[in-house]
């Protein structure tokens, strides 16, 4: 066990999101638990071939942010037009609900999308100044034109040599990494 | 059914031979390489020199006061307002390209939506000037924010006008953040591919270290996709705000219920042509018609001529709602406007917004870019002269002929004016020296994904 933490995992390179997709659902099929999947660009499908399913934490958190918004754009109205400093504007009742719903309207906007920003850095840990994967020196294309998958050492099936050889096995593989820390 | 026969299948959006390494070389290259094009200098000259006039004019604006603009009693509000309305309009557009159309799956926007939103900051920026300066004491700006404050007092949340404060500055708001979001990605391509110190640092700080990991690429697309859904009924509500701060007033020409579809339908028109005016050298100066295809620009000219028509129907209406209604002052409104003193420009602008964007019915002008460039510029021009009737005829003469008054702008307000095109071009070239100017990675989302042929050798 002692080589599991001297790396943070084993990296594979492909040149084409197919090459990718396939070899992501074999490592999953083989049983890997921790891998990841890097690309330049979104790929339908790739989170189900590395075996995530997503929670909707990102909905969730927006529609809070959106309630949020709403409540408080509108009691700030009324508690200010009302209760704190009644003001009779052309006669209109104090809470004359009308007038202040495009304020309401505007701040559930407005935490709504602070919500949806922030949860989306927040959800996937961002700003993130380090992280191992940047160690290689081919990662850099992630970026641009090329795919990687990674294997974690913390996955209870993590093992060097046998990793190593299962990653150099799958097809269409162009190299095959070690991610220090 | 316009386009010539035997042409079953759209032109491409992107042309053919691109893959994701070219799509990348092609867009990063005109940022990382550090050299511009002849024109960007020009441009950014020209941009640059206006923006001193600004600067001189904002600084003149305060020492003096707002006497130097040509408002007075009755016309309050004057280029301030107009210019208001012209910039926030054309900020519309780029909202409507990176929202709406990614909702309807147009995949076309992908190539145009980047410096269409940050078109939209810009323009932002630009109108936001305008309120400031018009306060006269623009450094107690904050008094229109609700805080607990010694006076004891708070907004008055009845009015249009603090709507307005809220509707913008969440616009503004949200624009930037919809538009960092979208180039968080980008800015990692960019850290990766910086040869220098500080180009790694820069984008290697604002990417936030962005690694493209399929788990955050799939929340990624759904805060994108609910950001899309949540900009789509701002930028409807915010033109549609900035209508009721003339139709709640009671002011002839007004008050109207078709103010808000109406002005809504403006904003597009405007901004559609401001991304066309943009579009049409940038597209020529980096030399970018693999990626701004002639369908793009053909689509956008049709998007125009189609918010042209509500245009033009919004206008008939307003004339037919005077008439229709009988009311003594709506009609006096309209007589004033298309045959009192503002007649000239009533009907120029007919001539601009209405006539003139019709010639986008033939083919042969929605596929020519120099006929395309000419009917944009108009219509900036249009839009403009419809904001200027709006404010202008309705304060000069209302109710009672002893409040009646002429409003002639002066040298100052012109100065403003320009000066924020100054402004808007200077952070416009900025942009692109120094941000990709198309989005890089929703630009591979449209090749089919695989290694280019230098996808090997880059090491």
């Amino acid at each position: 066990m002692s080589d599991v933490h001297d790396v943070y995992g084993l990296m594979v390179e492909f040149a084409s999101t197919d090459d990718l997709l396939a070899g992501c659902e074999q490592t999953r099929d083989a049983g890997f638990k921790n891998i990841d999947a890097f690309s330049p660009a979104p790929i339908h499908g790739l989170t189900e071939a590395i075996g995530y399913e997503g929670k909707g934490w990102i909905a969730k958190t927006v529609f809070i942010g959106g309630f949020i918004g709403a409540m408080s754009g509108f009691f700030l109205q009324y508690w200010t037009s009302a209760i704190d400093y009644p003001l009779n504007i052309g006669g209109r009742p104090y809470l004359s609900w009308p007038a202040f719903i495009p304020v309401t309207f505007e701040m559930t906007i407005l935490l709504a999308v602070f919500a949806a920003v922030f949860g989306m850095l927040g959800w996937n840990k961002l700003p993130q100044p380090y992280h191992p994967v940047f160690n290689v020196q081919r990662f850099k294309l992630a970026s641009s034109n090329r795919f990687f998958l990674v294997i974690e050492s913390v996955d209870n099936k993590f093992d060097r040599q046998a990793t190593r050889a299962f990653l150099e096995g799958l097809d269409n593989a162009v190299g095959v990494y070690d991610v220090d820390y | 059914m316009t386009e010539p026969q035997g042409v079953l299948k759209p032109d491409p959006v992107i042309e053919p031979g691109h893959d994701y390494g070219s799509i990348t070389e092609k867009i990063a290259s005109i940022v990382d390489t550090g050299r511009q094009p002849k024109f960007w200098w020009v441009g950014f000259g020209i941009g640059f020199a206006l923006m001193q006039l600004f600067l001189v004019s904002a600084v003149w604006l305060l020492w003096e006061g707002v006497g130097v603009w040509g408002i007075n009693n009755p016309v309050g509000w004057g280029f301030a307002i107009i210019n208001l309305v012209w910039w926030i309009g054309i900020g519309h557009a780029g909202t409507l390209i990176s929202a709406i159309l990614l909702l309807l799956r147009q995949d076309w926007r992908t190539s145009i939506n980047r410096f269409a939103e940050a078109m939209t900051l810009f323009a932002v920026a630009c109108a936001g000037m305008f309120p400031l300066l018009h306060m006269g004491r623009p450094w107690f700006f904050y008094w229109l924010i609700p805080y607990p404050n010694t006076f004891g007092m708070w907004p008055q949340f009845r009015s249009p006008l603090v709507w307005d404060v809220f509707a913008i500055s969440t616009y503004a708001t949200a624009s930037a953040l919809f538009w960092f979001i979208g180039l968080i990605p980008d800015l990692a391509t960019l850290r990766d591919r910086a040869t220098n110190r500080t180009g790694k640092f820069v984008y290697g700080l604002l990417s936030m270290g962005w690694r493209g990991s399929a788990v955050h690429w799939y929340r990624y697309e759904v805060a994108y996709l609910l950001l899309a859904g949540l900009a789509t009924p701002l930028v409807v509500s915010v033109h549609t705000v900035v209508s009721f701060d003339f139709a709640i007033g009671i002011i002839p020409g007004w008050h109207a219920t078709i103010f808000p579809p109406y002005f809504v339908a403006g904003a597009i028109y405007a901004g559609f042509a401001m991304v066309l005016t943009l579009a049409i050298p940038i597209r020529w100066m980096y030399g970018l018609h693999d990626f701004i295809t002639a369908r793009h620009l053909r689509n956008m000219a049709k998007v125009m001529l189609a918010t042209g028509l509500i245009v033009a129907y919004g206008y008939s209406m307003e004339a037919f709602m005077a008439w229709y209604s009988g009311a003594t002052y709506e009609t006096a409104m309209i007589e004033h406007r298309l045959f009192g003193s503002f007649a000239h420009i009533f009907w120029a602008l007919i001539a601009v917004n209405v006539v003139i964007p019709q010639v986008l019915w033939f083919p042969q002008v929605r596929r020519s870019t120099a006929a395309l460039f000419c009917v944009a510029m108009v219509v900036n021009v249009g839009m403009w002269l419809e904001r200027y009737l709006i404010v202008v005829t309705s304060l000069s003469k209302d109710f009672l002929p002893s409040s009646w008054g002429e409003y002639a702008a002066t040298r100052w307000d012109w100065a403003t004016y320009i000066g924020t095109i100054g402004l808007f071009l200077t952070l416009m070239f900025l942009f692109l020296r120094v941000l990709p100017l198309i989005s890089i990675f929703e630009m591979r989302t449209l090749v089919p994904g695989g290694a280019g042929k230098k996808g090997g050798d880059d090491e």
